[in-house]
């Protein structure tokens, strides 16, 4: 049963028409077109879509649309809008921190999350942190260096 | 030398023309066969092509994968794009400049001597003299033979080629749209087929009209053994397809199928002997003898399987594709629906999520074709669900790898025998003019199965075969292999294919045959192989990794040795684990040899991105087979190493600028795998020849 249901994106008001249950995934590819977000496993297993909602990281994919009405939700086309996002994509580049790139935005966002909270984090906390998110590539000792970098811009250098 | 000699890519595609075309606005377009999958290949071959061109590498724009418009080469496979596609393109773009700088000569009345090319300004005597290549090459005839033109730089002339430039995709890549997963064409409608359990079961009952009533809007499609539908909406593909799912029923596989194993220790039809030299019969000593099994493991890729199709009213196929080889699944597409892939069917190359050889691209592309044809002249997208994508894709193979060594009385390897037991390792559509794909099979009419699908030849680096042959001087050694057809669970190529297990057999017979000497694994190694490149690097890893290191007490270090199709990229890799209650990999050291290093960033992402896929596989991956079908239906059946298992890991490449280019994406697993299994037996005494090293596996090998 379709209805209006209404949530902030990236700053932007937006409404979608749609079934409540349709999972938030579907709602901001299809009929936002937000087309970054990424399709993965549909059951919240691989961490591809994650999004933030209200600054936490959440699955899309199992997410009903209905659970974001009336909250703020950032996605990765608003990535770039902190420092915080524009420190870990300058060091994801910088450390080639991919190979086919398809886990990327899930895993930038869920970076973004864990270095707003958590101040000059080990190696092995950015680890853990990411154990939701899965890369098949291999890109993993790149990805920790690059977040690693990250937060060290971040604080000015000064992390461990 | 001869075009084909050079890249069989040449002979096919001979024109300067074939490659490389030049925009009226300046811009440069590349035009390759090989696709990119998260491997760095367009962005080496732009800095290939730039180089030859003395044109900066933003302006290029790249054509990849597209049969109507770019060049006809095989798919990307074989870690064979650098070396093939590579070559080409550098010939290419070397007899472009030469025909563009000798219109330049004439219309500048300079010598040729006298010319040089600043980011596609054309400069006399040192100055700029307002042509450009592009100004150029309005005037110039491309379409003349590249061979003869082609002049390349000599190595001590590249400057671009040798350095690490950033990839030039993966920026989108992380924040774009860039995969076809995203695109949405206009007037696009959503579909999924019910995918059969295996491609020997039939359809047996479809309650069509239950669907029908709960779905009313849906375009309900069906053919033999196919039941698909087509929707406005994705959502409403999913619920209708979960339906339809649970409304038809398959008939039973007869007979009931055996167990893969012991299917495959069983085999008794004639081996196929891949090498042979002295008499391994007749050598006397002390003889070593070691069995590996490997199960069927999965690409397991984050995306699942997708493709989009319009079949026209003029009765032509446009595809969109993650697929490997367009090429080959246009053939394919052609032998399924009757048609010319050549010239009716446009497959077009989109990127995907990483695919690491033949998964399930071109079975989606089979499915999309199939329900747009229903529609016509509507783009249908179809994407696989994660369960499809486990159970539908061919799977790497499982295999049984029989090693045996003698070793003589003088301490040295007087044989080895290797025997690799398995499914084929490349079944991919277009081949021998059958579809190979397994849906194909259940059209009605049904397509004929490939009668005989035949392993990848030596010649092509061998696939159950790969890496069985020793790259160590022995006097005695015999190879064969022999292949099990017609099996429900469908196999093809992926990452390395034979090599992986065969290396872990034969690496681990090596040191199981140093230590029986009563000899450090490295120095046995160096003392067997005359081969100096591969020599340098097991001891320059070693020395990486501080050998011997710690031995026992629950960790150790392991190396292996090998080099990619005995005739491709080296690579020694050093582990070194600690074992609990499951294997813990603490370091992994990596020294690669590829020859010439086109852009040693990239190598080294590919080598450790391997790594860590060869160590996920060594560790912990295995497909569930029920009878005739895949079980594992998702991450959780199917887990693969996570971030906080990751080693710290160094790679080391010997840039060898005087020696040809090879391929890299897969000379590390093999090596990674055995490197681990040795690192286990100097660690806990035990020989785990039984992958994955799980916490069970372990834990019986130690109960034992």
């Amino acid at each position: 049963m379709a209805t209006e249901i209404e949530f902030e994106v990236n700053g932007g008001r937006q409404r979608v028409k749609e079934d409540g249950a349709t999972p938030l995934l579907l709602a901001l590819r299809n009929n936002l077109e937000l087309r970054g977000t990424r399709h993965g496993c549909a059951t919240g297993n691989c961490g591809a879509c994650a999004v933030l909602v209200e600054g936490r990281p959440v699955t899309s994919c199992n997410t009903p649309v209905e659970a974001v009405a009336g909250l703020t939700v950032e996605t990765i086309e608003g990535f770039e809008r902190d420092a915080v996002g524009k420190a870990l994509l300058g060091a994801f580049m910088n450390e080639q921190a991919g190979q086919c790139g398809y886990c990327l935005a899930g895993i930038l966002i869920r970076a973004k999350a864990f270095l707003v909270n958590t101040k000059s984090p080990s190696r092995a906390d950015i680890a853990e942190a990411l154990d939701d998110h899965l890369c098949r590539c291999g890109a993993h000792h790149r990805i920790l260096t690059a977040i690693e970098r990250a937060a060290n811009e971040l604080s000015g250098g000064q992390a461990a | 030398m001869s075009a084909q000699t050079i890249s069989p890519s040449l002979t096919d595609n001979p024109l300067c023309s074939d490659w490389l075309t030049f925009e009226a606005d300046g811009r440069v377009t590349l035009k390759t066969g090989k696709v990119e999958i998260g491997q760095g290949i367009l962005t080496a071959l732009v800095q290939i092509a730039a180089d030859e061109l003395d044109i900066s590498p933003d302006r290029f724009d790249v054509i990849s994968g597209h049969t109507a418009l770019g060049p006809v080469e095989a798919g990307t496979s074989s870690s064979l794009s650098i070396e093939v596609s590579g070559k080409a393109i550098r010939h290419a773009a070397s007899a472009v400049r030469k025909l563009l700088l000798t219109e330049a000569g004439t219309l500048l009345q300079a010598e040729m001597s006298n010319l040089s090319v600043v980011d596609g300004a054309v400069h006399v005597g040192g100055r700029d003299s307002s042509l450009t290549l592009s100004s150029l090459a309005s005037s110039v005839d491309l379409g003349q033979s590249v061979m003869e033109f082609a002049s390349p730089k000599q190595p001590g002339e590249r400057r671009l080629v040798g350095t690490s430039m950033p990839r030039i995709d993966l920026l989108h890549k992380a924040v774009g749209e860039h995969f076809i997963q995203n695109i949405a064409l206009p007037g696009m409608r959503h579909g999924r087929i019910v995918q059969p359990p295996s491609g020997v079961r039939r359809l047996v009952t479809f309650d069509e009209a239950a669907l029908a009533s709960k779905f009313p809007d849906v375009t309900i499609v069906r053919n033999g053994s196919i039941v698909g539908v087509i929707a406005e909406t994705e959502a409403v593909v999913i619920k209708a397809i979960e339906l339809a799912a649970k409304l038809v029923t398959w008939n039973e596989p007869e007979p009931p199928p055996k167990n893969i194993f012991g299917t495959l220790r069983a085999l008794d039809n004639a081996p196929e002997v891949t090498a042979d030299k002295g008499d391994v019969a007749a050598v006397t000593g002390k003889k070593i003898s070691l069995t590996v099994t490997k199960p069927y493991i999965a690409h397991a890729s984050i995306a699942p399987s997708c493709a989009i199709a319009t079949w026209t009213a003029s009765d032509k196929i446009e595809v969109l594709s993650h697929t490997q080889s367009p090429h080959g699944l246009a053939d394919g597409l052609g032998v399924v629906f009757g048609l010319d892939g050549m010239n009716d069917i446009t497959v077009i190359h989109k990127p995907g999520a990483g695919t690491y050889g033949h998964s399930g691209q071109d079975d989606a592309a089979l499915d999309a074709v199939l329900l747009a044809k229903s529609v016509p002249g509507v783009p249908v997208r179809v994407l696989w669900s994660r369960a499809d994508d486990f159970q539908s894709s061919p799977a790497g193979c499982a295999m049984v790898v029989h090693a045996e060594g003698v070793l003589g009385d003088d301490g040295r390897i007087a044989s080895i025998s290797m025997e690799s037991l398995s499914q084929p390792h490349a079944q991919r559509p277009g081949r021998g003019g059958f579809a190979e794909m397994t849906n194909a099979a259940l059209l009605d009419p049904p397509l004929p199965v490939t009668p005989v699908s035949a392993d990848v030849p030596p010649a092509r680096g061998g696939g159950a075969d790969r890496n069985a042959t020793p790259l160590y001087a022995i006097p005695n050694v015999h190879v064969q292999k022999r292949i099990l057809q017609k099996w429900p669970v469908r196999t093809s190529a992926l990452r390395g294919l034979g090599g992986y297990a065969n290396l872990y057999a034969l690496e681990g017979l090596m040191d199981e045959l140093a230590e029986a000497a009563g000899q450090c694994p490295v120095a046995f190694r160096v003392a067997h192989l005359e081969d100096k490149r591969a020599a340098y690097l097991i001891e320059r890893v070693a020395e990486m990794a501080g050998w011997p290191g710690p031995s026992g007490e629950g960790e150790a270090i392991g190396v292996a040795v090998s080099q990619y199709k005995n005739k491709s990229a080296y690579s020694a890799v050093a582990v070194r684990v600690r074992l609990d209650e499951e294997v813990r990999l603490l370091n992994v050291y990596a020294a690669v040899d590829s020859g010439e290093a086109v852009n040693p960033d990239g190598i080294r992402n590919q080598i450790e991105g391997s790594i860590i896929q060869a160590a996920s596989w060594t560790l912990k991956e295995a497909l569930a087979i029920d009878g005739d079908r895949i079980a594992t239906d998702g991450w959780d059946a199917y887990p693969i190493l996570k971030f906080s298992e990751i080693p710290e890991i160094e790679v080391e490449l010997v840039d060898r600028p005087e020696l040809p280019s090879l391929g890299v994406g897969e000379t590390a697993v093999g090596t990674t795998g055995a490197a681990i299994g040795n690192a286990v037996k100097r660690a806990i005494g035990l020989r785990l020849l039984d992958l994955p090293l799980t916490r069970d596996a372990i834990q019986a090998a130690i109960n034992k």
